[in-house]
């Protein structure tokens, strides 16, 4: 039972390897200031610790009034997607080694919506996007008594949208959206496309028809800069793809 | 100060909160209240599936089921209760597939099923296929797919709203439930929802101990909301702890995959669950294999230079398989221990994961004041609720599917008592008790730390009233208790702002982990027995003549104003099942 991985990780986990990192964070608190600004924060962690980690020690041990969301702490929940070296990550999904310690790691709120807090952005125009593309089965005819069957392949076809965690980390990545908040935004056009490639729905023309709208699909210019923030690993700019092609040959 | 009036309110957007308000919402003027944005739920944490006896890859039936669930319970279980579990879970899944939930497909095009503890053909005989599941991202999919309904029945969320207090008015004698009080996290105002029925399904309790499989929001706001207005919990001893976390992280390695074939070996690579548990081996219940771990590392089988974890072998399964059926905890294991499962056996310990206690309820849903009176109004559902289906100990894959039926059960009959019920008037100054408690931790100059209480809670939770328990360990954990229930008196926070102010809100939480802590650690010492997750090596035999009941907490106050916990007990409903030494 052992391998070089292994024994590598356990034996590391004998002692404590803690470096000294500064976590550059950009602060706003509209209760105090206007202005934005950025402050340091040096702290001594592991290095295979996650940024979350980072952050509730400073919010822990150095200042309580740092505000951001989270809940699970392990990449399922979806709300602590922020810009991190430049780069939309879920602060507990990255490692702290994995980001180049030895320079300042910057932390800021994700762009494109409004900041309310420190790292607490606006969600509602991102969750009315989603909301708008009818994010949900509709079938038509009497229900079966049993399941309706789908094969494996048809169930296949749509399995990566479905991995979608609404974290916002693709729609605010986005230079499109950056400059237009009405674009429907990455995200909405993945959860349209979950629907409109699973065999058992009925309602894919009426999505399309509002992904064919001024503010949807057609904006997309693939810059791949949702593929690269998507945390789930879901091929953002191919679903975005599938769906105008599916726009242009009505079939899906 | 707002004041809203809904028919329903529902405390919570999990599994069960979204179940219970699709229900709702088509029968009453609904407004569900919830500290996180609905799909921040834990239910989207969970991995491995939902229980049901399709039989659509083996002969299964639900009285299997039932059986199966009082079994692994160990006979704790409200037998009533089970029965209605495994008969609804059948149009559970059935329902959840209609409203579009993407489960895995045998090649036939059916829902595809797959093995998990406990859970056995013919009362024992064999291991059976009856997990529903979707890929290890079941509970996301069914979060999702509830939550895709709520926008579809066009379901009304205040999100990011806590719920900080019961309010409960006398009416000729009866305690009624009036409303609640919430604090919104934006704006740090404080809203009383008045309504005719309120249902909790604000979830579990886990964040009191260090390793869990828990979101750091799951912190028992709804449990310490009705226990603090005299209301009893059941059964808070009851905790479940995983077998399978990762290494001192805690995050979950589903049971699915021991369904899946994978096994647990200590360090001479033995299959030790053969010698505990020879017919279900690695998949005999959670409390068992925890408790075997725990052995195997005391007797110096343990993994690692310290010999503190045993491994979870995945390495020979097919890759294919791996990524087709476990890619997300395969994933977890790359991503927080740099380890390759194709190759790498994973590391792994118990982890604290599962509240079998909580908010005693009928199997409609109502709250219970005391053994058999309802509380007119107050409704409860999923983790944060006792039903108890679950006893001394839940088979896997079965909160799911508790959060469908009895989620479901419990928004129809709120939103059916709702249209024959009147308002019940507010208690005078229905947000004093949160505004005093808001009010003192934000003034507070005291020089104690939410963060430095919490760790040691933490801490003797892990050491003492874990999967091994003691007389003398356990007093250890109530005597720290006490001294950080006083310490937390002094406890301020740093952040004096109204605006998300989530420093403020983790300290109202500790509160709420706190006296829970002091009621799990008291209902463990009483408990002089080992039964299911409760496991007492001073007492390591059941004792079905003196506890072969449910325990029931209640906080009393004195007239000086000191509260303290009486407990009391409540029989178990059994109806054809007798108890049985239980085997694996
Ligand atoms: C990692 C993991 C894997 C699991 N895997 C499985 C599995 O495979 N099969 C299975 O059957 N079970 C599994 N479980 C158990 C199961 O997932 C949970 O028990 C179940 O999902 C709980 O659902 P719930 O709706 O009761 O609570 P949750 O989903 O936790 O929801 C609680 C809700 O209450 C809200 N809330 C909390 N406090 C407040 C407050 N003060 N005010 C307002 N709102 C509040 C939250 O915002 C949230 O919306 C797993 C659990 C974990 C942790
Ligand atoms: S597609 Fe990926 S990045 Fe975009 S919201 Fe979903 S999970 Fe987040
Ligand atoms: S905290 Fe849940 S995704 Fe990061």
């Amino acid at each position: 039972m052992s391998t070089a991985t292994l024994d590598k990780l356990e034996a590391e986990a004998q002692t404590s390897h803690n470096i000294k990192v500064t976590f550059r964070v950009r602060r706003f608190n509209p209760e105090i200031s206007d202005e934005a600004t950025w402050q340091d924060f040096e702290l001594e962690i592991d290095p295979k610790e996650r940024v979350l980690d980072g952050l509730h020690k400073i919010k822990w041990d150095l200042d309580g009034s740092l505000t951001f969301r989270r809940s699970c702490a392990h990449g399922i929940c979806g709300s602590d997607a922020m810009r991190i070296n430049g780069k939309n990550r879920l602060a507990c999904k990255t490692l702290i080694k994995d980001i180049n310690p030895a320079k300042p790691i910057t932390i800021e709120p994700i762009k494109g919506l409004t900041v309310l807090k420190d790292l607490v952005v606006d969600m509602e125009p991102f969750f009315q996007a989603y909301r708008d593309v009818m994010p949900f089965l509709i079938t038509k005819g009497n229900e079966p008594t049993r399941e309706r069957r789908q094969s494996a392949e048809d169930r296949e076809r749509f399995d990566d949208t479905t991995k979608c965690i609404l974290c916002a980390a693709c729609t605010s990545s986005c230079p499109v959206f950056w400059n237009d908040g009405q674009y429907f935004g990455p995200a909405a056009i993945v959860n349209a496309h979950r629907f409109i490639f699973d065999s058992r729905d009925e309602a894919g023309e009426q999505r399309l028809e509002i992904l064919n709208d001024k503010d949807g699909v057609w904006r997309c210019r693939t810059t791949f800069n949702c593929t690269d923030a998507c945390p789930r690993g879901i091929e953002v700019t191919k679903a975005i793809q599938e769906v105008k092609r599916a726009l242009i040959t009505r079939r899906f | 100060m707002q004041i809203h009036k809904y028919d329903t309110v529902i405390v919570g957007a999990g599994g069960a909160g979204m179940r219970a308000a699709i229900e709702a919402t088509k029968r009453s003027r609904t407004a569900v209240l919830t500290k996180l944005y609905p799909t921040r739920s834990h239910t989207g944490a969970a991995q491995g599936g939902m229980a049901a006896a399709l039989a659509n890859v083996e002969e299964d039936n639900w009285e299997w089921h039932t059986f199966d669930t009082i079994k692994g319970g160990d006979y704790l279980v409200d037998q009533d209760a089970a029965e209605i579990l495994a008969k609804e879970a059948i149009d559970a899944v059935l329902d959840l597939e209609k409203m579009g939930l993407p489960f895995n497909r045998t090649p036939d095009g059916t829902i595809d099923q797959r093995r998990f503890g406990g859970h056995s053909r013919n009362h024992g005989e064999a291991p059976v296929r009856r997990a529903c599941y979707a890929a290890d991202r079941t509970g996301h999919m069914i979060l999702q797919t509830l939550y895709q309904n709520c926008v579809k029945e066009g379901v009304e969320f205040f999100n990011e709203f806590y719920v900080l207090d019961q309010l409960i008015t006398e009416v000729d004698g009866v305690k009624k439930s009036a409303g609640v009080v919430a604090y919104e996290l934006a704006t740090g105002e404080l809203h009383i929802f008045q309504a005719k029925s309120v249902v909790y399904a604000s979830g579990g309790t886990g964040k009191f101990f260090k390793v869990t499989s828990n979101a750091h929001t799951l912190t028992g706001d709804g449990q310490a909301a009705c226990y603090r207005r005299g209301l009893p919990l059941e059964d808070m001893e009851f905790f479940q702890f995983h077998p399978t976390g990762i290494w001192r992280m805690g995050i979950l390695l589903t049971e699915g995959a021991r369904g899946e074939g994978g096994i647990l070996r200590n360090k001479d690579g033995e299959r030790f669950m053969e010698k505990y548990a020879p017919v279900m081996k690695d998949l005999a219940s959670r409390d068992v294999v925890s408790r075997s771990i725990y052995t195997e590392i005391r007797e110096g089988r343990g993994c690692g230079p310290e010999g503190d974890h045993v491994y979870l072998d995945l390495t020979h399964l097919p890759p294919e398989q791996l990524d087709a059926k476990l890619p997300d905890i395969t994933e977890f294991a790359r991503t927080y221990l740099g380890i390759e499962p194709y190759t790498d056996p994973i590391p792994i310990q118990p982890t604290a994961h599962y509240a079998m206690g909580g908010i005693p309820t009928n199997v409609q849903g109502e709250v219970l004041a005391d053994n058999d009176t309802v509380v007119p109004g107050l409704y409860a559902a999923g983790e944060v609720a006792c039903v108890s289906v679950h006893g001394a100990n839940r088979l896997g894959t079965n909160s799911l599917l508790d959060i469908n039926v009895f989620g479901r059960r419990a928004g129809i009959a709120a939103a059916e008592y709702a249209h024959r019920a009147e308002f019940v008037e507010l208690p005078e100054n229905p947000a004093e008790l949160v505004e005093k408690q808001v009010e003192n931790l934000r003034n507070s100059t005291g020089t104690e730390r939410v963060a430095v209480l919490r760790k040691e809670l933490q801490e003797t939770m892990d050491a003492n009233v874990m999967v091994f328990r003691t007389e003398q360990t356990i007093k250890t954990a109530v005597e720290k208790i006490a001294e950080l229930r006083e310490r937390y008196k002094n406890v301020s926070v740093q952040d004096k702002g109204k605006r998300f102010n989530t420093d403020l809100l983790e300290a109202i939480e500790l509160g709420n982990l706190l006296d829970l802590a002091e009621v799990m650690a008291v209902s463990a010492l009483a408990r002089k027995e080992s039964r299911g997750g409760h496991y007492r090596e001073d007492y390591p035999n059941r004792d079905d003549v003196n506890f072969m009941r449910h325990t029931m907490a209640y906080r009393e106050t004195d007239a000086s104003g000191k509260d303290s916990i009486r407990l009391d007990y409540k029989p178990v409903v059994q109806t054809r099942y007798q108890p049985m030494e239980r085997k694996y």
